[in-house]
């Protein structure tokens, strides 16, 4: 490790909140975020008056202006510092770069992000009523009929099963691990296992995708508060240190985004794993953003856990579930847990490392690997390595 | 349907005239699409719009069997592609004409305009004659 032993200049994870994910929680957004918020303060054993940098992410149902202190506003906090990110689904885990490199610089030392959405009930409940945020140039997408994530990931997955011959089975492997660990998740939006043949029955939507290659739509939220490791070892929780922290964007479009059997993870991870002084196989588990089955495939590849082409071998001998020899998103993922725009993905990292997930406990976890991807194929991507000290 | 813009006008209006053309930076050569006032290349203003072959091949595909918009129900099954043109330039569009079970990756398409109402062509593409 080339890290120096010393406390200076090192952060951690001090509280995380989560509310119900669920299909459908009839309430909005904001509350969801501030309940998770509260949450995480509780955990953390901290008040609003010590929160002085606030993150959150742009909601996709009734974006709001000044969002950001709306969630302030609303948990009587005046921070030092506030930003709403704009990342989707690599908002969460760049909250964390934003909050370590606000505090680096002086800007504020202890920042909360939160993020809910009521997905679900919009979803269920017709058009949201101050309408959704705007893709951008869909124009040169939708009339031609690629509307929606799925058809979009669907193109990708399609190029790699050409490329690398890739099958159906494979992607199906992933779904039903997945399933498996939301099984043993009381938070879990669902929790009936599947086997290979009920994602083999499952629908097509978008061939190759089955409706069980795709994420749920959910209600949820989650929270997280950010702080130096020497403020961190006056509070109660055990210590998650953010070993390494990294973002990198790549595209816009499906379109502009070139080879669709790679993803930008591929430039990001040594880069990652130098700063955190570790290798692929120093990884205990991986909350990977699992948007579609594919998704995870790409990350397998692009972190070193499989050889190119070659995810057949992992899923295989050793497998992705627990007891296997990378136990991959342990709390179900978005594929089961439910659509939590990573966030929860980052919970889990941290109630596995105080070895607080019962059932589904993965023993003498150290490091974890979180990332998140926003836009299509990891138009953004940020990733992270927490470590238990 | 597309709400064409400053940037997009030309390229709809064009679409109109059975013509597939998109901006061409005039400093460094490069083909862009979306259009947008400032090439990504070498961030020139100047760009004039330069008509395309209409020949391309499927870089990959989808088919989809679920609409996600109402009005896209009457066309299921339907297939999405990305069609790598020979100007070296990649678009999103439909493939018609093509038995689903026969698209394939790799196959050479050409652009058929179709008109969708009296306002609007939309450049789909299906097999080479």
């Amino acid at each position: 490790m080339s890290r120096p032993r010393s406390t200076q200049n090192r952060y951690c994870i001090v509280g995380i909140g989560e509310t119900n994910v669920r299909k459908s929680s009839e309430t909005t957004s904001l509350n969801l975020a501030l309940r998770a918020a509260s949450r995480a303060l509780d955990d953390a054993g901290l008040s609003s008056d010590d929160i002085d940098g606030v993150l959150t992410d742009t909601p996709y149902h009734d974006p709001t202006f000044l969002y950001s202190m709306l969630i302030a506003d609303g948990l009587g906090i005046q921070p030092s510092y506030a930003s709403t990110l704009d990342l989707g689904g690599a908002s969460p885990v760049a909250a964390i770069s934003q909050a370590v490199g606000a505090i680096q610089a002086g800007l504020c030392k202890i920042v909360l992000f939160t993020i809910g959405q009521n997905a679900g009930t919009n979803y269920r409940q017709g058009p949201p009523t101050h309408g959704t945020l705007n893709w951008g140039y869909s124009d040169f997408e939708e009339p031609f009929g690629l509307v929606g994530a799925p058809g979009a990931y669907a193109l990708g997955a399609r190029r790699h099963m050409h490329k690398y011959g890739t099958t159906a089975e494979q992607l199906g492997a992933i779904a039903v691990s997945t399933r498996y660990h939301a099984s043993l998740n009381q938070n879990a939006q669902i929790q009936s296992p599947i086997s290979l043949e009920d994602y083999l029955a499952s629908p097509v939507i978008c061939d190759p995708f089955r409706l069980l290659d795709c994420s749920l739509i959910s209600d949820y939220s989650g929270a997280f508060i950010v702080t130096s490791m020497d403020r961190a070892r006056d509070l109660p929780q055990p210590i998650v240190e953010v070993a390494a922290i990294c973002q990198k964007h790549h595209h816009r479009y499906v379109y502009t985004a070139g080879d669709l059997t790679t993803s930008v993870c591929t430039q990001l991870a040594p880069k990652l794993y130098k700063e955190a002084g570790i290798s692929p196989d120093d990884v205990d588990i991986a909350q990977l953003y699992d948007s579609f089955t594919y998704t995870v495939l790409l990350q397998l590849e692009a972190y070193g856990f499989c050889k190119k082409g070659n995810v057949g071998s992992l899923l295989e001998n050793g497998g992705i579930g627990l007891g296997g020899s990378l136990p991959v998103n342990t709390h179900g993922g978005l594929l089961s847990q439910g659509h939590s725009n990573g966030v929860l993905h980052v919970t889990e990292a941290v109630k596995q490392l105080r070895g607080d997930c019962g059932a589904r406990q993965v023993k003498k976890a150290q490091n974890i690997l979180v990332t998140g991807g926003g836009g299509i194929l990891f138009a953004s991507h940020a990733a992270t390595i927490l470590r238990k000290i | 349907m597309p709400i064409p813009d400053s940037d997009s006008m030309p390229f709809w209006e064009a679409c109109r005239r059975e013509v597939l053309q998109f901006q061409l930076c005039t400093d460094c050569s490069a083909l862009r699409h979306p259009p947008r006032v400032i090439c990504p290349q070498c961030r020139s203003e100047n760009h004039r719009w330069e008509p395309v072959s209409g020949k391309g091949t499927i870089y990959s595909y989808t088919i989809y069997r679920r609409a996600f918009h109402p009005s896209l129900e009457k066309d299921l099954p339907y297939a999405v592609a990305l069609i790598d043109l020979e100007e070296n330039l990649r678009i999103v569009s439909r493939i018609i004409d093509i038995p689903m079970d026969t698209i394939s990756i790799g196959m050479p398409v050409t652009v058929r305009f179709v008109e969708i109402d009296k306002k609007t062509m939309l450049p789909f593409f299906s097999a080479v004659d």
